[in-house]
């Protein structure tokens, strides 16, 4: 039998980004269903499903909702979280393109339930196609007066992968750089303009008329028990069939890897896998055998994240995978506070040095050293992002930093798998200078 | 024609405050103008009644706003972990050699600027070039050619 499929149901008869597409395969009849429910039924059906956030931390959405501040006079927001700039991932991308009904009517659903009537998907910039799409069915959505009194704004976004920190984005929204907030207090109760907001991942929301539709009683009988339903995992690096597929949450790396995704690329050695995207600690290949759900890639040591899947094969040098990871955040760090500041350079100077042979054995304990000072010292999680790359691939590969340092060059001699990989930030120091001496 | 104060009206009215405006107006201004220029900054200003000042500071704090003139063309080549394993160098260097321009460059006549950029979204299908903000994926260093050629109206 095939897996039950939720996000992506319909999707390979039908081209769903058309309104009446979408309405032959039932599109929002559960939204019908919802507006003819008490708001709070809608939201005890969200939360007796046990739908967790498909985002990043995985908190149940239902309790989210829970938390929103009641009778402030101020609206009440719902804020969708269209950044997507997770290297490895892109699941919320196929959402937009290829079901934006379903991100809308989960939208309305979702409005209902919290009692707001105004909604702001923030889509990244980067997206221009995925943001024309979703402008189409939202107008086409307005003209057959499914809106029902929400309004539903669609801002861009410009580049800055650090606005899908959820207060990061609140401050982008409201015009401001995207540079986290301080909490408490929580965005329920203090958000966006200062008002109660509720916020989601594109796909917990593009999820939620299947929660209506299905009920929660079914809906949970698919997927794992702590966490039911499905994701749609991201599977990219050394993999034979890299793409998007949506199965159920537990589905085993091991699955995810061989029997969907047609194994490592060219029939190689596993060296590793990054299951959440570049942020969380990369699991072994004894490890593959976890099951992709919250509880169980948490008790692995690692982070469910955005279910994206990175697969690297043994050709990699680690140390240049943690080095190119780090100048990823070291990019992105927006400088509001000294740890994540400070030391997501010195985690790049510390890599550099190691892998162009300069390192010295002392630089393994300094870079550990580094990781444990920044590790939950930070505002908000880019802090411990940047670290978990760096710290996992050296504790696990250890021997591999070391033998830099005694062959006081890169073990791979010139053969890594990503040998010489140029990384924004080096571009922008070597433009730089490349000007100043032109000017001079 | 809708002038750009016009536009920046428009969107000032989707939201509460003047000021989630400010994203949507640099967009609005980098789009007739190519780039940022102080100038620029000071229309975006003007149309939401902030300071240059203001207004610069979000500009910069953002890598799709450009501060600086670039290539009547862009060709963005994404060089993050799933790009990287995939063969993204290889591709960046076909393009800058088919370019002649170093990444982070413009090319003499002005014409083409090629960057190194974070992930794009596009990991499944990597690696990914984006050319004028349209993504192109997979692309391999063979088929860089053809892509310049077109690009250069040849
Ligand atoms: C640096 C950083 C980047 C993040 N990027 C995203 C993102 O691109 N998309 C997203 O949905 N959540 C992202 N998150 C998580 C959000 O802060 C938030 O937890 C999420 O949007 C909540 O939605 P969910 O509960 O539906 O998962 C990011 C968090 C951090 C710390
Ligand atoms: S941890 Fe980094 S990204 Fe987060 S607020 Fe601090 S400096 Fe900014
Ligand atoms: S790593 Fe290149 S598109 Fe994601």
């Amino acid at each position: 039998m095939r897996d039950p499929v939720l996000l992506t149901a319909g999707t390979e008869e039908h081209d769903l980004t058309r309104l009446d597409e979408y309405r032959a395969v039932g599109g929002y009849a559960a939204l019908e269903q919802a507006r003819g429910m008490e708001p709070q039924a809608v939201v005890d059906e969200i939360t007796n499903a046990t739908l967790r956030g498909r985002g990043g931390a995985g908190f149940p959405m239902g309790r989210k909702a829970s938390l929103l501040a009641r009778g402030t006079g101020k609206p009440t927001y719902l804020v969708v979280n269209a950044d997507e700039s997770e290297p490895g991932a892109f699941k919320d991308r196929d959402v937009m393109r290829f079901t934006p009904h379903r991100l809308i009517e989960g939208c309305l659903i979702t409005a209902h339930g919290i009692e707001s009537e105004s909604v702001f998907i923030y889509v990244r910039g980067e997206y221009a196609h995925e943001f024309e799409v979703l402008r189409a069915a939202l107008d086409d959505a307005r003209k057959a007066g499914l809106l029902g009194g929400v309004t539903i704004v669609l801002h861009r976004g410009a580049g800055a992968y650090i606005c899908g920190e959820e207060t990061a984005l609140l401050e982008s929204l409201e015009g401001q750089r995207g540079q986290p907030r301080p909490r408490p207090p929580f965005p329920p109760v203090n958000g966006l303009y200062g008002a109660p907001t509720q916020i989601n991942n594109v796909s917990t929301i593009a999820l939620v008329p299947k929660v209506i539709e299905l009920g929660a009683a079914e809906f949970s009988k698919i997927g794992a028990e702590s966490a039911p339903g499905t994701a749609v995992f991201s599977l990219s690096g050394n993999v034979a069939n890299p793409g998007n597929y949506e199965r159920p949450l537990g589905t085993t790396i091991r699955e995810l890897i061989y029997d969907v995704a047609g194994g490592v690329a060219g029939g190689r050695e596993l060296k590793g896998v990054i299951p959440g995207g570049s942020s969380v600690p990369i699991l072994t290949p004894d490890q593959i055998d976890t099951p992709m759900d919250y509880d169980s890639i948490g008790a692995a040591g690692s982070f469910f994240g955005s279910a994206a899947l990175i697969v690297v094969d043994d050709r990699c040098c680690m140390v240049q995978l943690a080095l190119r990871a780090a100048q990823f955040y070291m990019h992105e760090s927006c400088g509001k506070c000294t740890p994540c500041r400070v030391g997501t350079r010195w985690l790049v100077q510390l890599l550099t040095k190691i892998e162009t042979g300069e390192g010295e054995a002392t630089d393994l304990d300094l870079l550990d050293d580094v990781c444990d000072r920044m590790l939950g010292k930070s505002l908000c999680a880019l802090g411990d992002f940047a670290v978990y790359p760096v710290s996992s691939y050296l504790r696990k590969y250890r021997s591999e930093f070391e033998a830099h340092v005694a062959e006081g060059a890169c073990p791979f001699h010139g053969e890594s798998s990503i040998e010489g990989i140029l990384a924004p930030v080096d571009q922008h120091a070597a433009h730089g200078l490349e000007q100043a001496a032109v000017t001079t | 024609m809708t002038t750009f104060h016009d536009e920046v009206q428009k969107a000032r009215a989707k939201y509460p405050t003047r000021r989630s405006a400010v994203m949507d107006a640099l967009r609005l201004a980098q789009g007739r103008h190519g780039w940022l220029s102080p100038d620029a900054i000071r229309e975006v200003a003007d149309a939401l009644e902030e300071t240059p000042a203001y207004c610069h500071s979000i500009a910069s704090f953002y890598d799709m706003y450009h501060l600086e003139p670039i290539g009547t063309h862009m060709v963005e080549v994404c060089t993050n972990l799933s790009c990287a394993l995939a063969g993204a160098q290889r591709v960046l260097d076909a393009f800058a050699d088919a370019l002649g321009v170093r990444p982070g460059g413009t090319t003499d006549d002005g014409e083409v600027t090629l960057r190194a950029i974070e992930c794009a979204g596009g990991c499944g299908r990597a690696p990914v070039v984006v050319v004028d903000h349209v993504y192109h994926e997979p692309v391999r260093a063979e088929d860089v050619p053809e892509i310049v050629a077109r690009l250069r109206g040849a």
